[in-house]
């Protein structure tokens, strides 16, 4: 199978049942994408494939041969940080680092949709929705973090979204 | 390098107080600041690399496979049928060698071995090798065993015959002083509640995982462990070889929470399968299997019994905990460990007992003891006040203990109080409404509610290597982990404050048995011991560094990679020939009885809960937190906020549920045992109180990993009482245990 990972070009003989996420760790060496659960239920293996971010253990990697497949490694170096990975470190993003290659990929797209207008389950307005604090936890939430460094996280993409620093959104308080 | 030469490996037993602190005299100025992870840019790139991620050659792929009965006998697996798909190379099994449990972490022996027995559902008992992943996984699915049933125990019920006598586990099962039963008799006002909470589970977002590699009858294992030095002990007495011939290697690993202390069974299953195969064999467990036959925190029932005046003064506490475990096993989930020294009151009595289950180990989860223990504790005393119509606050202030209420000792240090009262003011805790059950936004109940934290120190034997080299540079090594506590970053710290050595001169070796031992990351230990040892390392090497430069100690000033003494300045590679180095061991001594050590802090949390479904919202937590000096502000409030959102977990999710007719975990996986997601988080807030402990350790730090849950839990369970007037006694609390109580709409 032939694959575009990152802007290169990869040959892989591998099993018709691999899953993009194994083909990554397994068959390509990019560790950086990980496997918390190779059930679609944490968040971890988050990769991006036509920009779009996907759970990279749901997938088959036979699927997307004609595809672009963006990893962690893809976005940046730690000598070239990625503005969102550069906001993890100084927002202390993570703790043990597990999660984060995923969050990190989780919030490029997320950020990408959110600019395209896609409303959230918290959009009031299904039309225009503002990039709020509740936008961001509400849209990482497919991405869990065990250290729970989510505020951390919250901050980081706010700070890469450009928006200014505010109080979290209060929850329940509809009224 | 210059050998080792007497004196300069240096051992400091802590018998005596530590008054003075090199790190509070010294001018590089990193100490305590809030730096960035140095190992921060690896973890955002993918760069950091996890125990199944080493591409060693020829390395084979194993899928464990667990028992599909609850309770029973192996009668026979059917090798030949997995063997016959493609790609699988062989079934491996060993009833004798392979684990049944994990260890308990920091012990030195195996773990219960042997795994023809099968005592709870999913024990591991065989690890499927094939060339790919995908093959190995499709054969461990369809292995075919056969078993023999037997009859287990496979629901908790306090009717069933309990132990009545555990060795001690942190504290001795059962200690009483006074009489509680005459206390409540005498008490004019009363509680006598009992409070429960479930079977719970770490959830590290890395699964246990182990690449297993033999040269000759040597291995080595890369596992995600906490303890690796203790690790590396557990694994050689499973495999009957000497502990010299296991090396474990752990440079990063995805969380713990306790979940990792001692090996689990995929460990010894990888490196039987490794021996006999004569290849490495990877074996990473399932999401499932982590929840199946790792480690549990126990449910517990506890007892809660408050004795006091109409004044408030407690004259009498009882915290009588049951919980549960394997027959096999003792550990008991400590949950009244902080009840022997929060408040006082002359008449207690704390225990600890067990029912047997045929459920799988329980043993430690961030907090052991305190995380449950301080649910029952903190809630029962926010039932004291109702019932005795006094702020929670100022009940605690009443019940404030000068000395430890059942030691004849001083406190280390204390800061309960300070941290009850800048929470309130920061929180304004003045706004709460006094009668529950009176504020509503909308269909929005509202409510505030308190509880105090308390975590006790430990300091555990553990040692590290310094080393300056001619270019200045310096290298820490140890067996020390960073399981995302901040290790690398806090222990670099404590290097370049010691050694005038700007961070990025320091190279930090962590997680490898080859190095120095050390006890690990666990029980909120691992940065005051590392630190510590390191602490000891460094001022031997002052000491050199004084006498090559021919100033006294006293007179030598160090920074930024010079020396400075006598009206002269030198580059400290100068002073170093071929390079110096030292080892620093510390040792826990007679501080830790002659003090009652513990950090504490206040958690603050306002919910609103929605009167139509029952849903619970945190909208805000605040903790307030003195553990002696921060090593660093940054890592120290993230871990903060993890504890918290932990505490936000125990109090309305985390639910780990059998199975009552075998055992097996219902919810065994992400999507059904739920953790808090981002949108479960909200603001929150963390404050740090300065401190310095002198009787700790000489860096005057304590323990901050698992302060954070102490009690966060409670806030938010008090919060919800406040908001409702609905007392709910069965954690976690859950819309379902509220809906019915729930006013009318």
């Amino acid at each position: 199978m032939k694959f575009t990972i990152n802007g290169r070009s990869y040959e892989a003989e591998a099993d018709i049942r691999t899953s993009v996420l194994d083909l990554l760790r397994e068959h390509v060496g990019l560790t950086g994408s990980k496997k918390g659960c190779d059930h679609g239920q944490c968040g971890a293996c988050t990769v991006l494939i036509n920009g779009r971010r996907v759970n990279s253990c749901l997938t088959l990697a036979v699927m997307h041969q004609d595809d672009e497949i963006t990893t962690i490694e893809g976005l940046g170096t730690p000598d070239d940080l990625h503005p969102l990975q550069a906001a993890f470190v100084a927002h202390d993003g993570y703790q043990c680092g597990y999660c984060t290659p995923g969050q990190i990929c989780s919030a490029v797209g997320m950020l990408d949709e959110a600019k395209k207008g896609w409303p959230s389950h918290v959009s009031a307005d299904l039309e225009h929705s503002d990039l709020s604090d509740a936008e961001i936890s509400e849209r990482m939430s497919g991405n869990i973090c065990r250290c729970a460094a989510y505020p951390n996280i919250v901050d980081a993409i706010r700070e890469v979204a450009g928006r200014a620093p505010a109080g979290r959104d209060v929850a329940g308080a509809d009224a | 390098m210059l050998g080792l030469d007497k004196g300069d490996h240096v051992t400091l037993t802590m018998d005596e107080a530590h008054p003075v602190s090199l790190l509070d005299t010294g001018v590089q100025g990193v100490i305590g600041k809030p730096l960035s992870r140095v190992d921060g840019p690896d973890k955002v790139s993918g760069a950091a690399t996890y125990a199944a991620e080493y591409a060693l050659d020829d390395l084979a792929y194993g899928v464990l496979v667990g028992a599909a009965i609850g309770k029973g006998r192996v009668v026979s697996i059917d090798a030949a049928a997995a063997k016959a798909m493609p790609g699988v190379i062989d079934v491996v099994t060993d009833f004798d060698t392979f684990i049944r449990v994990s260890q308990q972490g920091g012990e030195t022996e195996a773990p219960t071995q042997g795994v023809r027995d099968i005592e709870y559902f999913g024990e591991i008992i065989a690890i499927v090798v094939a060339e790919t992943f995908e093959a190995a996984r499709d054969a461990a699915e369809r292995l075919p065993v056969e078993y023999e049933r037997g009859d287990g125990v496979f629901a908790f019920s306090m009717d069933d015959a309990r132990d009545g006598d555990l060795p001690t586990n942190i504290v001795p099962a059962r200690t009483e002083q006074g009489d509680i039963d005459q206390a409540m008799r005498d008490a004019a006002v009363s509680v006598d509640v009992t409070y429960t909470t479930p079977s719970q589970n770490s959830a590290a977002m890395e699964p246990h995982a182990s690449i297993a590699t033999w040269e000759g009858d040597s291995l080595t294992l890369y596992g995600a462990y906490q303890m690796p030095t203790s690790d590396a002990q557990q694994l050689a007495e499973s495999l009957g070889i000497a502990a010299d011939k296991v090396r474990i290697i752990a440079h990063f690993i995805g969380g713990g929470f306790g979940s990792k202390l001692g090996i689990a069974p995929e460990s010894v299953a990888a490196a039987v399968a490794a021996k006999r195969l004569g290849r490495p064999v990877k074996a990473v467990m399932m999401r499932q299997q982590v929840f199946d036959a790792t480690v549990r925190r126990s449910n517990t029932s506890q007892r809660m019994r408050l004795a006091a005046r109409a004044d408030g003064t407690l004259i009498g506490i009882g915290h009588e905990t049951t919980a549960s475990n394997l027959s096999t096993e003792d550990f008991f989930e400590p949950a009244g460990i902080s009840t022997h020294f929060l408040y006082a009151g002359d008449n207690r009595l704390v225990s600890h007992d067990l029912v047997r289950l045929n459920w799988l180990l329980s043993g430690s989860m961030r907090a052991p003891g305190e995380a449950v223990g301080l649910l029952g504790l903190e809630c029962a005393v926010d039932e004291l006040a109702m019932a005795l119509d006094i702020d929670p606050i100022e009940l605690r202030r009443i019940n404030e203990p000068a000395r430890d209420p059942e030691k004849d000792v001083d406190f280390s240090s204390r800061a309960l109080m300070p941290a009850l009262d800048t929470g309130a003011k920061r929180f304004g805790w003045e706004q709460r409404p006094v009668r529950p059950g009176t504020r509503r936004e909308g269909e929005w109940l509202i409510g505030m509610g308190v509880a105090a934290a308390a975590r006790a120190n430990m300091l555990m034997e553990t040692s590290a290597k310094v080393a300056i080299h001619p270019d200045g540079s310096v290298t820490v090594s140890s067996a020390m982990t960073d399981i995302g506590t901040g290790s690398y970053t806090i222990l670099t710290q404590v290097a370049a404050e010691m050694l005038g050595v700007p961070m990025d001169r320091i190279t930090m070796e962590l997680g490898d048995t080859n190095d120095v031992p050390a006890a690990g990351s666990g029980g909120s230990w691992g940065a005051c011991s590392s630190g510590s040892a390191i602490y000891l390392a460094c001022e031997a090497l002052r000491g050199k560094l004084a006498r090559a430069m021919d100033v006294a100690e006293a007179a030598l000033t160090l920074k930024d990679g010079r020396a400075i003494g006598d009206n002269r300045s030198t580059p400290i590679g100068d002073l170093v020939g071929d390079g110096i180095e030292a080892i620093g061991t510390i040792k826990p001594g007679e501080q830790e009885e002659l003090f009652t050590q513990a950090s504490y802090g206040a958690h603050f949390a306002e919910v609103a809960v929605n009167r139509v479904t029952g849903e619970t919202r945190v909208r805000r937590m605040l903790g307030v937190f003195a553990a002696g000096r921060i090593l660093n502000e940054k890592t120290a409030r993230s871990q903060c906020l993890g504890g918290m959102t932990f505490g936000i977990g125990a109090a309305l999710t985390e639910d780990l549920i059998h199975d009552t007719r075998t055992g097996k975990l219902v919810n065994r996986d992400l999507a059904e045992y739920h953790v808090p997601v981002n949108a479960d988080v909200p603001q929150l807030e963390v404050v740090f109180l300065p401190e310095r402990d002198i009787h700790a350790n000489p860096i005057h730090a304590k323990g901050i990993g698992e302060l954070g849950i102490c009690g966060a839990g409670a806030a938010i369970a008090n919060a919800i009482y406040n908001a409702t007037a609905i007392r709910v006694r069965g954690f976690p609390i859950t819309l379902d245990k509220l809906i019915a109580a729930l006013p009318a709409v």
